[in-house]
Protein backbone atom coordinates (compact mmCIF):
# COMPACT_ATOMS: atom_id res chain seq x y z
CA UNK A 1 0.00 0.00 0.00
CA UNK A 2 2.93 2.39 0.12
CA UNK A 3 1.98 4.13 -3.17
CA UNK A 4 -1.03 5.16 -1.74
CA UNK A 5 1.50 7.21 0.46
CA UNK A 6 4.39 7.88 -2.13
CA UNK A 7 2.02 9.18 -5.02
CA UNK A 8 -0.59 11.16 -2.62
CA UNK A 9 0.13 14.04 -4.90
CA UNK A 10 -1.06 11.94 -7.92
CA UNK A 11 -4.32 10.91 -6.33
CA UNK A 12 -5.02 13.95 -4.90
CA UNK A 13 -3.74 16.02 -8.48
CA UNK A 14 -6.73 12.91 -10.18
CA UNK A 15 -8.92 13.82 -7.32
CA UNK A 16 -9.24 17.41 -8.16
CA UNK A 17 -9.06 17.43 -11.68
CA UNK A 18 -12.58 14.62 -11.38
CA UNK A 19 -13.98 16.89 -8.71
CA UNK A 20 -13.81 20.03 -11.55
CA UNK A 21 -14.97 18.13 -14.12
CA UNK A 22 -17.86 16.73 -12.13
CA UNK A 23 -18.70 20.45 -10.78
CA UNK A 24 -19.07 21.91 -13.83
CA UNK A 25 -21.05 18.74 -15.92
CA UNK A 26 -23.44 19.02 -12.67
CA UNK A 27 -24.04 22.70 -13.15
CA UNK A 28 -24.20 22.12 -16.96
CA UNK A 29 -26.90 19.17 -16.93
CA UNK A 30 -28.94 20.56 -14.02
CA UNK A 31 -29.20 23.70 -16.03
CA UNK A 32 -29.77 21.95 -19.58
CA UNK A 33 -31.79 18.96 -17.98
CA UNK A 34 -34.33 21.48 -16.13
CA UNK A 35 -34.53 23.35 -19.50
CA UNK A 36 -35.52 20.07 -21.60
CA UNK A 37 -38.13 19.33 -18.81
CA UNK A 38 -39.71 22.67 -18.99
CA UNK A 39 -39.79 21.68 -22.24
CA UNK A 40 -41.54 18.36 -22.23
CA UNK A 41 -44.26 19.99 -20.07
CA UNK A 42 -44.98 23.44 -22.19
CA UNK A 43 -47.88 24.15 -24.17
CA UNK A 44 -45.66 25.06 -27.52
CA UNK A 45 -45.66 21.25 -29.26
CA UNK A 46 -42.65 22.16 -31.64
CA UNK A 47 -40.85 22.78 -28.37
CA UNK A 48 -42.69 19.45 -26.62
CA UNK A 49 -41.43 17.48 -29.41
CA UNK A 50 -37.38 18.69 -29.23
CA UNK A 51 -37.18 18.41 -25.59
CA UNK A 52 -39.14 14.51 -25.82
CA UNK A 53 -36.52 13.96 -29.12
CA UNK A 54 -33.09 15.21 -26.42
CA UNK A 55 -34.62 12.83 -23.92
CA UNK A 56 -35.05 10.02 -26.62
CA UNK A 57 -31.68 10.40 -28.21
CA UNK A 58 -29.51 11.16 -25.19
CA UNK A 59 -31.22 8.66 -22.48
CA UNK A 60 -31.05 5.92 -24.66
CA UNK A 61 -27.43 6.30 -26.22
CA UNK A 62 -24.54 4.54 -24.45
CA UNK A 63 -22.10 7.14 -22.51
CA UNK A 64 -19.28 6.42 -24.38
CA UNK A 65 -21.17 6.63 -27.79
CA UNK A 66 -21.95 10.31 -26.67
CA UNK A 67 -18.08 11.06 -25.60
CA UNK A 68 -17.19 10.01 -28.56
CA UNK A 69 -19.20 11.99 -30.84
CA UNK A 70 -18.15 14.37 -28.50
CA UNK A 71 -14.46 14.42 -28.93
CA UNK A 72 -14.31 13.10 -32.33
CA UNK A 73 -16.52 14.89 -33.82
CA UNK A 74 -16.73 17.85 -32.43
CA UNK A 75 -12.96 18.16 -34.34
CA UNK A 76 -14.49 16.88 -37.60
CA UNK A 77 -17.13 20.02 -37.31
CA UNK A 78 -13.72 22.35 -36.93
CA UNK A 79 -14.80 22.89 -33.17
CA UNK A 80 -12.74 22.95 -30.45
CA UNK A 81 -15.89 23.77 -27.77
CA UNK A 82 -13.99 27.57 -27.20
CA UNK A 83 -17.66 28.72 -26.52
CA UNK A 84 -16.81 27.36 -23.17
CA UNK A 85 -13.57 28.89 -22.46
CA UNK A 86 -15.68 31.46 -20.25
CA UNK A 87 -13.30 34.16 -18.60
CA UNK A 88 -13.79 34.14 -15.47
CA UNK A 89 -14.40 30.69 -14.98
CA UNK A 90 -11.81 29.16 -16.69
CA UNK A 91 -9.13 31.42 -14.20
CA UNK A 92 -10.45 28.81 -11.62
CA UNK A 93 -11.41 25.71 -13.59
CA UNK A 94 -7.73 26.11 -15.18
CA UNK A 95 -8.65 23.19 -17.53
CA UNK A 96 -11.36 24.71 -19.29
CA UNK A 97 -8.92 27.71 -20.66
CA UNK A 98 -5.88 25.58 -22.00
CA UNK A 99 -6.06 24.84 -26.11
CA UNK A 100 -6.35 21.78 -25.39
CA UNK A 101 -10.14 21.01 -25.73
CA UNK A 102 -10.38 17.64 -24.13
CA UNK A 103 -11.11 18.45 -20.94
CA UNK A 104 -14.27 21.16 -22.52
CA UNK A 105 -15.37 18.07 -24.29
CA UNK A 106 -15.57 16.03 -21.73
CA UNK A 107 -17.96 18.45 -19.92
CA UNK A 108 -20.02 18.75 -22.97
CA UNK A 109 -20.59 15.02 -23.14
CA UNK A 110 -20.86 14.44 -19.26
CA UNK A 111 -23.51 17.70 -19.30
CA UNK A 112 -25.22 16.07 -22.40
CA UNK A 113 -25.77 12.56 -21.35
CA UNK A 114 -26.89 13.43 -17.77
CA UNK A 115 -29.37 16.34 -18.74
CA UNK A 116 -31.52 13.36 -20.46
CA UNK A 117 -31.82 11.56 -16.80
CA UNK A 118 -32.05 15.15 -15.03
CA UNK A 119 -34.86 15.89 -16.99
CA UNK A 120 -36.82 12.93 -16.56
CA UNK A 121 -36.18 13.16 -12.85
CA UNK A 122 -37.47 16.75 -12.30
CA UNK A 123 -40.51 15.52 -15.34
CA UNK A 124 -41.07 12.98 -12.31
CA UNK A 125 -40.96 15.90 -9.36
CA UNK A 126 -43.46 17.59 -11.27
CA UNK A 127 -46.17 14.88 -11.98
CA UNK A 128 -46.12 14.47 -7.91
CA UNK A 129 -47.14 18.07 -8.21
CA UNK A 130 -51.41 17.85 -7.53
CA UNK A 131 -53.01 18.93 -10.83
CA UNK A 132 -55.20 20.94 -8.60
CA UNK A 133 -51.93 23.44 -7.94
CA UNK A 134 -51.50 24.22 -11.65
CA UNK A 135 -55.17 24.60 -12.44
CA UNK A 136 -55.57 27.01 -9.36
CA UNK A 137 -52.55 28.72 -10.68
CA UNK A 138 -54.26 29.16 -13.92
CA UNK A 139 -57.46 30.36 -12.73
CA UNK A 140 -55.76 33.24 -10.85
CA UNK A 141 -54.20 34.35 -14.23
CA UNK A 142 -50.89 33.28 -13.51
CA UNK A 143 -48.73 32.72 -17.03
CA UNK A 144 -47.57 29.38 -17.84
CA UNK A 145 -43.33 31.12 -16.92
CA UNK A 146 -45.51 32.58 -13.57
CA UNK A 147 -47.19 29.13 -12.75
CA UNK A 148 -43.90 27.14 -13.22
CA UNK A 149 -41.68 29.51 -11.07
CA UNK A 150 -43.94 30.15 -8.26
CA UNK A 151 -46.49 27.30 -7.87
CA UNK A 152 -45.33 24.14 -9.92
CA UNK A 153 -41.27 23.62 -9.81
CA UNK A 154 -41.03 24.82 -5.88
CA UNK A 155 -43.46 21.95 -4.70
CA UNK A 156 -41.73 19.58 -7.94
CA UNK A 157 -38.43 20.26 -6.26
CA UNK A 158 -38.95 18.73 -3.01
CA UNK A 159 -39.85 15.46 -4.55
CA UNK A 160 -37.17 15.72 -7.43
CA UNK A 161 -34.26 16.37 -4.90
CA UNK A 162 -33.55 12.94 -4.03
CA UNK A 163 -33.87 11.60 -7.35
CA UNK A 164 -31.62 14.38 -8.60
CA UNK A 165 -28.79 13.40 -5.99
CA UNK A 166 -28.79 9.77 -7.70
CA UNK A 167 -28.17 10.96 -11.20
CA UNK A 168 -25.57 13.37 -9.66
CA UNK A 169 -24.20 10.50 -8.39
CA UNK A 170 -24.31 8.43 -11.55
CA UNK A 171 -22.76 10.90 -13.01
CA UNK A 172 -19.90 11.24 -10.79
CA UNK A 173 -18.83 7.49 -11.39
CA UNK A 174 -19.38 7.75 -15.43
CA UNK A 175 -16.93 10.56 -15.30
CA UNK A 176 -14.16 7.81 -14.67
CA UNK A 177 -14.17 7.54 -19.11
CA UNK A 178 -12.24 11.10 -19.09
CA UNK A 179 -9.38 9.35 -19.02
CA UNK A 180 -10.41 7.47 -22.03
CA UNK A 181 -11.30 10.29 -24.26
CA UNK A 182 -8.00 12.26 -23.84
CA UNK A 183 -8.27 14.30 -19.87
CA UNK A 184 -4.78 13.45 -18.66
CA UNK A 185 -4.35 13.52 -15.06
CA UNK A 186 -8.40 12.58 -14.40
CA UNK A 187 -8.59 10.19 -11.08
CA UNK A 188 -9.27 7.05 -12.91
CA UNK A 189 -6.55 7.91 -16.20
CA UNK A 190 -3.43 8.53 -13.18
CA UNK A 191 -4.15 5.04 -11.92
CA UNK A 192 -3.68 3.50 -15.29
CA UNK A 193 -0.29 5.91 -15.62
CA UNK A 194 0.76 4.57 -12.20
CA UNK A 195 0.00 0.64 -12.59
CA UNK A 196 1.64 0.76 -16.72
CA UNK A 197 4.52 3.31 -16.77
CA UNK A 198 5.49 3.23 -13.83
CA UNK A 199 4.68 -0.42 -12.92
CA UNK A 200 3.00 0.07 -9.52
CA UNK A 201 0.90 -2.99 -7.97
CA UNK A 202 -2.83 -2.75 -9.32
CA UNK A 203 -4.98 -3.84 -6.36
CA UNK A 204 -3.32 -0.91 -4.50
CA UNK A 205 -3.66 2.00 -6.86
CA UNK A 206 -7.56 1.25 -7.47
CA UNK A 207 -7.99 1.14 -3.61
CA UNK A 208 -6.44 4.70 -3.80
CA UNK A 209 -9.05 5.46 -6.90
CA UNK A 210 -12.14 4.18 -5.08
CA UNK A 211 -11.40 6.08 -1.86
CA UNK A 212 -10.92 9.27 -4.44
CA UNK A 213 -14.53 8.52 -6.00
CA UNK A 214 -16.08 7.97 -2.31
CA UNK A 215 -14.84 11.02 -1.21
CA UNK A 216 -17.04 12.60 -3.60
CA UNK A 217 -20.27 10.23 -3.44
CA UNK A 218 -20.68 9.48 0.02
CA UNK A 219 -21.10 12.97 1.73
CA UNK A 220 -23.23 13.57 -1.38
CA UNK A 221 -25.16 10.60 -0.51
CA UNK A 222 -25.86 11.40 3.38
CA UNK A 223 -26.80 14.58 2.23
CA UNK A 224 -29.60 13.51 0.37
CA UNK A 225 -30.71 10.96 3.33
CA UNK A 226 -30.57 13.98 5.32
CA UNK A 227 -32.93 15.98 2.92
CA UNK A 228 -35.30 12.94 2.94
CA UNK A 229 -35.82 12.90 6.62
CA UNK A 230 -36.25 16.34 6.50
CA UNK A 231 -38.76 16.49 4.52
CA UNK A 232 -40.75 13.69 6.11
CA UNK A 233 -40.77 15.30 9.23
CA UNK A 234 -42.28 18.18 7.50
CA UNK A 235 -44.78 16.04 5.94
CA UNK A 236 -46.21 14.10 8.94
CA UNK B 1 -6.33 -66.86 -53.72
CA UNK B 2 -5.85 -66.41 -49.76
CA UNK B 3 -1.73 -65.66 -51.17
CA UNK B 4 -2.85 -62.57 -53.13
CA UNK B 5 -4.62 -60.88 -50.38
CA UNK B 6 -1.63 -61.45 -48.17
CA UNK B 7 0.37 -60.15 -50.82
CA UNK B 8 -2.17 -56.95 -51.58
CA UNK B 9 -2.05 -56.29 -47.47
CA UNK B 10 1.49 -56.67 -47.34
CA UNK B 11 1.91 -54.28 -50.18
CA UNK B 12 -0.46 -51.83 -49.13
CA UNK B 13 1.13 -52.15 -45.57
CA UNK B 14 4.95 -51.44 -47.52
CA UNK B 15 2.93 -48.23 -49.14
CA UNK B 16 2.10 -46.92 -45.93
CA UNK B 17 5.28 -48.12 -44.60
CA UNK B 18 7.26 -45.38 -47.29
CA UNK B 19 4.22 -42.51 -47.42
CA UNK B 20 5.00 -42.61 -43.51
CA UNK B 21 8.46 -42.38 -43.62
CA UNK B 22 7.98 -39.51 -45.88
CA UNK B 23 5.85 -38.18 -43.72
CA UNK B 24 7.80 -38.21 -40.86
CA UNK B 25 11.10 -36.52 -42.91
CA UNK B 26 8.64 -33.54 -43.99
CA UNK B 27 8.18 -33.46 -39.94
CA UNK B 28 11.33 -33.22 -39.34
CA UNK B 29 12.03 -30.50 -41.91
CA UNK B 30 9.67 -28.54 -40.22
CA UNK B 31 10.54 -29.59 -36.82
CA UNK B 32 6.86 -29.47 -35.56
CA UNK B 33 4.78 -31.70 -33.82
CA UNK B 34 4.27 -32.97 -30.53
CA UNK B 35 7.27 -34.45 -29.46
CA UNK B 36 9.75 -32.78 -32.36
CA UNK B 37 11.98 -31.79 -30.52
CA UNK B 38 12.08 -32.37 -27.02
CA UNK B 39 12.83 -30.16 -24.52
CA UNK B 40 13.71 -30.88 -20.12
CA UNK B 41 10.53 -32.41 -18.60
CA UNK B 42 8.59 -29.44 -15.77
CA UNK B 43 10.30 -26.51 -17.95
CA UNK B 44 7.68 -24.07 -19.83
CA UNK B 45 9.29 -25.18 -23.41
CA UNK B 46 8.00 -28.99 -22.70
CA UNK B 47 4.42 -27.92 -21.77
CA UNK B 48 3.80 -25.65 -24.65
CA UNK B 49 5.24 -28.41 -26.94
CA UNK B 50 3.21 -31.23 -25.47
CA UNK B 51 0.07 -28.99 -25.56
CA UNK B 52 1.33 -27.58 -29.19
CA UNK B 53 -0.08 -24.40 -28.47
CA UNK B 54 1.30 -21.45 -27.82
CA UNK B 55 -0.84 -18.12 -27.11
CA UNK B 56 1.35 -14.79 -28.19
CA UNK B 57 0.50 -11.18 -27.18
CA UNK B 58 0.96 -8.36 -29.63
CA UNK B 59 -0.77 -5.28 -30.84
CA UNK B 60 -2.94 -5.40 -33.35
CA UNK B 61 -2.97 -1.70 -34.46
CA UNK B 62 0.56 -0.94 -35.19
CA UNK B 63 1.50 -0.85 -39.01
CA UNK B 64 5.11 -3.20 -39.53
CA UNK B 65 4.95 -4.76 -35.84
CA UNK B 66 1.26 -5.66 -35.48
CA UNK B 67 -0.97 -5.30 -37.75
CA UNK B 68 -4.28 -7.30 -37.60
CA UNK B 69 -6.05 -6.73 -41.13
CA UNK B 70 -9.02 -7.66 -43.02
CA UNK B 71 -8.17 -11.19 -43.38
CA UNK B 72 -8.53 -11.20 -39.38
CA UNK B 73 -4.23 -12.42 -38.65
CA UNK B 74 -2.17 -10.48 -37.45
CA UNK B 75 1.45 -9.55 -39.42
CA UNK B 76 4.26 -7.30 -38.94
CA UNK B 77 7.85 -7.96 -37.19
CA UNK B 78 6.60 -8.93 -33.43
CA UNK B 79 4.64 -11.22 -35.72
CA UNK B 80 7.32 -13.24 -37.23
CA UNK B 81 9.49 -13.53 -34.07
CA UNK B 82 6.86 -14.93 -32.60
CA UNK B 83 6.23 -17.34 -35.02
CA UNK B 84 9.96 -18.00 -34.84
CA UNK B 85 10.17 -18.73 -31.41
CA UNK B 86 7.26 -21.41 -31.80
CA UNK B 87 8.55 -22.87 -34.79
CA UNK B 88 11.55 -23.58 -32.40
CA UNK B 89 9.70 -24.99 -29.56
CA UNK B 90 7.76 -27.61 -32.25
CA UNK B 91 4.85 -25.26 -32.88
CA UNK B 92 3.30 -25.02 -36.66
CA UNK B 93 2.48 -21.06 -37.34
CA UNK B 94 -1.24 -21.88 -37.47
CA UNK B 95 -1.41 -23.32 -34.05
CA UNK B 96 -0.04 -20.07 -33.00
CA UNK B 97 -2.95 -17.97 -30.85
CA UNK B 98 -2.76 -14.16 -30.28
CA UNK B 99 -4.42 -12.23 -28.20
CA UNK B 100 -4.43 -8.27 -28.65
CA UNK B 101 -2.15 -6.49 -25.98
CA UNK B 102 -2.37 -2.85 -25.98
CA UNK B 103 0.40 -1.59 -24.11
CA UNK B 104 -1.31 -1.25 -20.51
CA UNK B 105 -2.35 -4.32 -20.23
CA UNK B 106 0.74 -6.52 -21.13
CA UNK B 107 2.10 -7.17 -17.25
CA UNK B 108 -1.12 -8.54 -16.66
CA UNK B 109 -1.63 -10.85 -19.03
CA UNK B 110 1.52 -12.36 -18.26
CA UNK B 111 1.30 -12.44 -14.76
CA UNK B 112 -2.41 -14.08 -15.08
CA UNK B 113 -0.64 -16.79 -17.62
CA UNK B 114 -3.22 -15.31 -20.42
CA UNK B 115 -0.50 -15.25 -22.97
CA UNK B 116 2.86 -17.31 -22.63
CA UNK B 117 4.73 -14.66 -24.36
CA UNK B 118 4.50 -10.92 -25.21
CA UNK B 119 5.97 -9.84 -28.26
CA UNK B 120 4.39 -6.49 -28.54
CA UNK B 121 6.82 -3.34 -29.25
CA UNK B 122 7.22 -3.64 -25.50
CA UNK B 123 10.23 -1.26 -24.02
CA UNK B 124 12.69 -3.38 -21.96
CA UNK B 125 12.71 -1.29 -18.15
CA UNK B 126 13.60 -1.96 -14.87
CA UNK B 127 10.16 -0.91 -13.19
CA UNK B 128 8.33 -3.39 -15.94
CA UNK B 129 10.94 -6.56 -14.56
CA UNK B 130 10.04 -6.34 -11.41
CA UNK B 131 6.55 -7.91 -12.63
CA UNK B 132 7.49 -9.66 -15.74
CA UNK B 133 11.05 -11.01 -17.08
CA UNK B 134 12.41 -10.32 -20.50
CA UNK B 135 14.28 -11.98 -23.07
CA UNK B 136 16.04 -9.95 -25.90
CA UNK B 137 16.54 -6.99 -27.02
CA UNK B 138 15.28 -7.85 -30.21
CA UNK B 139 15.31 -4.53 -31.84
CA UNK B 140 16.48 -1.20 -30.32
CA UNK B 141 13.67 1.60 -31.02
CA UNK B 142 14.19 5.34 -30.42
CA UNK B 143 11.48 7.82 -29.56
CA UNK B 144 10.48 10.06 -32.25
CA UNK B 145 8.09 13.00 -33.20
CA UNK B 146 5.28 12.64 -36.30
CA UNK B 147 4.36 16.31 -36.95
CA UNK B 148 1.83 17.30 -40.23
CA UNK B 149 4.48 18.16 -43.20
CA UNK B 150 3.81 21.38 -43.27
CA UNK B 151 4.65 22.50 -40.11
CA UNK B 152 8.54 23.12 -39.56
CA UNK B 153 8.09 24.73 -36.39
CA UNK B 154 8.76 21.65 -34.57
CA UNK B 155 12.68 20.48 -34.99
CA UNK B 156 12.81 17.94 -31.67
CA UNK B 157 11.48 17.37 -28.07
CA UNK B 158 12.60 20.94 -26.47
CA UNK B 159 10.27 22.72 -28.98
CA UNK B 160 7.74 21.35 -26.59
CA UNK B 161 9.49 23.55 -23.43
CA UNK B 162 7.91 27.04 -24.70
CA UNK B 163 4.41 26.00 -23.89
CA UNK B 164 2.39 26.27 -26.82
CA UNK B 165 2.81 22.99 -28.75
CA UNK B 166 0.18 20.28 -27.70
CA UNK B 167 1.44 16.52 -28.39
CA UNK B 168 -0.13 12.90 -28.17
CA UNK B 169 1.17 9.58 -27.22
CA UNK B 170 -0.37 6.70 -25.42
CA UNK B 171 -1.66 6.07 -21.88
CA UNK B 172 0.88 4.06 -19.55
CA UNK B 173 3.76 3.83 -22.35
CA UNK B 174 7.48 4.82 -22.00
CA UNK B 175 7.33 7.64 -24.46
CA UNK B 176 4.25 9.11 -22.66
CA UNK B 177 6.06 9.47 -19.75
CA UNK B 178 9.16 10.40 -21.41
CA UNK B 179 8.06 13.19 -23.27
CA UNK B 180 6.45 14.78 -19.90
CA UNK B 181 9.69 16.23 -18.67
CA UNK B 182 10.20 18.55 -21.97
CA UNK B 183 6.83 20.29 -21.58
CA UNK B 184 6.96 23.47 -19.69
CA UNK B 185 5.38 22.53 -16.79
CA UNK B 186 6.40 18.85 -16.04
CA UNK B 187 4.46 18.77 -12.88
CA UNK B 188 1.34 19.12 -14.59
CA UNK B 189 1.16 17.83 -18.19
CA UNK B 190 -2.46 18.07 -19.17
CA UNK B 191 -2.10 21.56 -20.55
CA UNK B 192 0.01 19.62 -23.09
CA UNK B 193 -0.38 16.46 -23.30
CA UNK B 194 -2.83 14.45 -24.27
CA UNK B 195 -2.67 10.48 -23.92
CA UNK B 196 -5.57 7.86 -25.32
CA UNK B 197 -5.62 4.31 -25.15
CA UNK B 198 -4.48 4.04 -28.94
CA UNK B 199 -2.61 5.48 -31.97
CA UNK B 200 -5.18 6.08 -34.11
CA UNK B 201 -6.81 8.39 -32.24
CA UNK B 202 -3.93 10.69 -31.61
CA UNK B 203 -3.15 10.65 -35.46
CA UNK B 204 -6.86 11.90 -35.96
CA UNK B 205 -6.33 14.19 -33.53
CA UNK B 206 -2.91 15.45 -35.24
CA UNK B 207 -5.26 15.15 -38.55
CA UNK B 208 -7.84 17.61 -37.23
CA UNK B 209 -5.51 19.96 -35.40
CA UNK B 210 -6.36 19.45 -31.58
CA UNK B 211 -2.22 18.46 -31.39
CA UNK B 212 0.93 19.51 -33.15
CA UNK B 213 2.54 16.38 -32.94
CA UNK B 214 2.43 12.50 -32.02
CA UNK B 215 5.22 11.17 -30.05
CA UNK B 216 6.05 7.33 -29.44
CA UNK B 217 8.95 4.93 -31.14
CA UNK B 218 10.36 6.16 -34.54
CA UNK B 219 8.62 2.43 -35.56
CA UNK B 220 5.44 3.39 -34.90
CA UNK B 221 5.24 6.51 -36.16
CA UNK B 222 6.90 5.26 -39.62
CA UNK B 223 4.11 3.29 -40.30
CA UNK B 224 1.75 6.14 -39.94
CA UNK B 225 3.73 8.57 -42.23
CA UNK B 226 4.06 5.49 -44.37
CA UNK B 227 0.49 5.67 -44.24
CA UNK B 228 -0.39 9.06 -44.30
CA UNK B 229 0.51 9.54 -48.26
CA UNK B 230 2.53 12.65 -47.50
CA UNK B 231 0.12 14.02 -44.94
CA UNK B 232 2.99 13.54 -41.72
CA UNK B 233 6.61 13.32 -41.09
CA UNK B 234 9.06 12.79 -38.88
CA UNK B 235 10.99 15.87 -37.01
CA UNK B 236 14.40 16.04 -36.12
CA UNK B 237 16.22 12.76 -34.60
CA UNK B 238 15.38 9.83 -32.57
CA UNK B 239 16.11 11.20 -28.98
CA UNK B 240 16.13 8.24 -26.52
CA UNK B 241 17.30 3.95 -26.94
CA UNK B 242 14.01 1.73 -26.30
CA UNK B 243 15.29 -2.20 -26.34
CA UNK B 244 12.20 -4.12 -27.19
CA UNK B 245 12.17 -7.11 -25.35
CA UNK B 246 9.82 -10.36 -25.21
CA UNK B 247 8.24 -10.52 -22.27
CA UNK B 248 7.70 -13.71 -19.98
CA UNK B 249 6.31 -14.47 -16.84
CA UNK B 250 8.86 -13.63 -14.03
CA UNK B 251 11.16 -16.11 -12.86
CA UNK B 252 10.71 -18.50 -15.67
CA UNK B 253 14.97 -18.62 -16.39
CA UNK B 254 14.90 -21.43 -18.51
CA UNK B 255 12.51 -20.35 -20.83
CA UNK B 256 13.81 -17.04 -20.79
CA UNK B 257 17.06 -18.38 -21.91
CA UNK B 258 15.39 -20.34 -24.36
CA UNK B 259 14.16 -17.23 -26.48
CA UNK B 260 17.49 -15.05 -25.95
CA UNK B 261 18.78 -18.47 -27.47
CA UNK B 262 16.98 -19.01 -30.18
CA UNK B 263 17.23 -15.17 -30.89
CA UNK B 264 21.04 -15.39 -31.08
CA UNK B 265 20.58 -18.57 -33.68
CA UNK B 266 18.06 -16.38 -35.63
CA UNK B 267 20.63 -12.92 -35.76
CA UNK B 268 23.22 -15.92 -37.37
CA UNK B 269 21.30 -17.69 -39.72
CA UNK B 270 19.40 -14.93 -41.72
CA UNK B 271 16.19 -15.05 -40.67
CA UNK B 272 15.80 -12.49 -38.37
CA UNK B 273 16.70 -10.28 -41.38
CA UNK B 274 14.05 -11.54 -43.75
CA UNK B 275 11.57 -11.40 -40.98
CA UNK B 276 12.80 -7.83 -40.86
CA UNK B 277 12.38 -7.23 -44.86
CA UNK B 278 9.37 -9.01 -45.02
CA UNK B 279 7.68 -6.72 -42.67
CA UNK B 280 8.62 -3.47 -41.09
CA UNK B 281 11.26 -3.10 -43.56
CA UNK B 282 8.79 -2.13 -45.79
CA UNK B 283 8.84 1.49 -44.03
CA UNK B 284 12.23 1.77 -43.11
CA UNK B 285 14.71 -0.34 -45.58
CA UNK B 286 17.65 -0.59 -43.51
CA UNK B 287 18.28 -3.80 -41.35
CA UNK B 288 18.68 -3.25 -38.63
CA UNK B 289 22.18 -5.66 -36.71
CA UNK B 290 20.08 -7.74 -34.07
CA UNK B 291 21.11 -6.25 -30.76
CA UNK B 292 22.98 -8.45 -28.11
CA UNK B 293 20.83 -9.98 -26.18
CA UNK B 294 21.17 -9.25 -22.36
CA UNK B 295 21.06 -11.62 -20.00
CA UNK B 296 20.27 -9.89 -16.36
Amino acid sequence: MSVLVDHFDVFVGGFWLTFQLCILSAVGALALGALVAVMRISPVPPLRWIGTAYVTVFRNSPLTIVWFFAAFGLPALDSNADFLRIPGLSSIFSRLGIDLPYFRFAVIALSLYTAAFVCEAIRSGINAVPPGQAEAARAIGLTFGQNLRYVVLPQAWKSAVVPLGSVIIAMIKNSALAGFFGVVGELSNSAQNLTSALGEPIIPVFVGVSIGYLVMTVPLGILLDRIEQRRAVAAR
Amino acid sequence: MRITRVAAVAAVAALAFTVAACGGDDGDDTGTGAGSKTFEAGTTMERLNKAQKIIIGTKFDQPGFGLKGLDNKPAGFDVEIGKIIAGELGIAADKVEYIETPSAVREEVLEQGKADIVVATYTINDKRKERIDFAGPYYVAGQHIMVRSDDSSITGPDSFKAGDKKVCSVQGSTPGDNIKKYLANPASPGAQLVLFDGYQKCVDALTNKQVDAVTTDNVILLGYVAKSEGKFKLAGEKFTEEPYGIGVKKGDTAFREFINATLEKIYADGRYAKAWQDTAGKFDSTVPQGPAVNRY
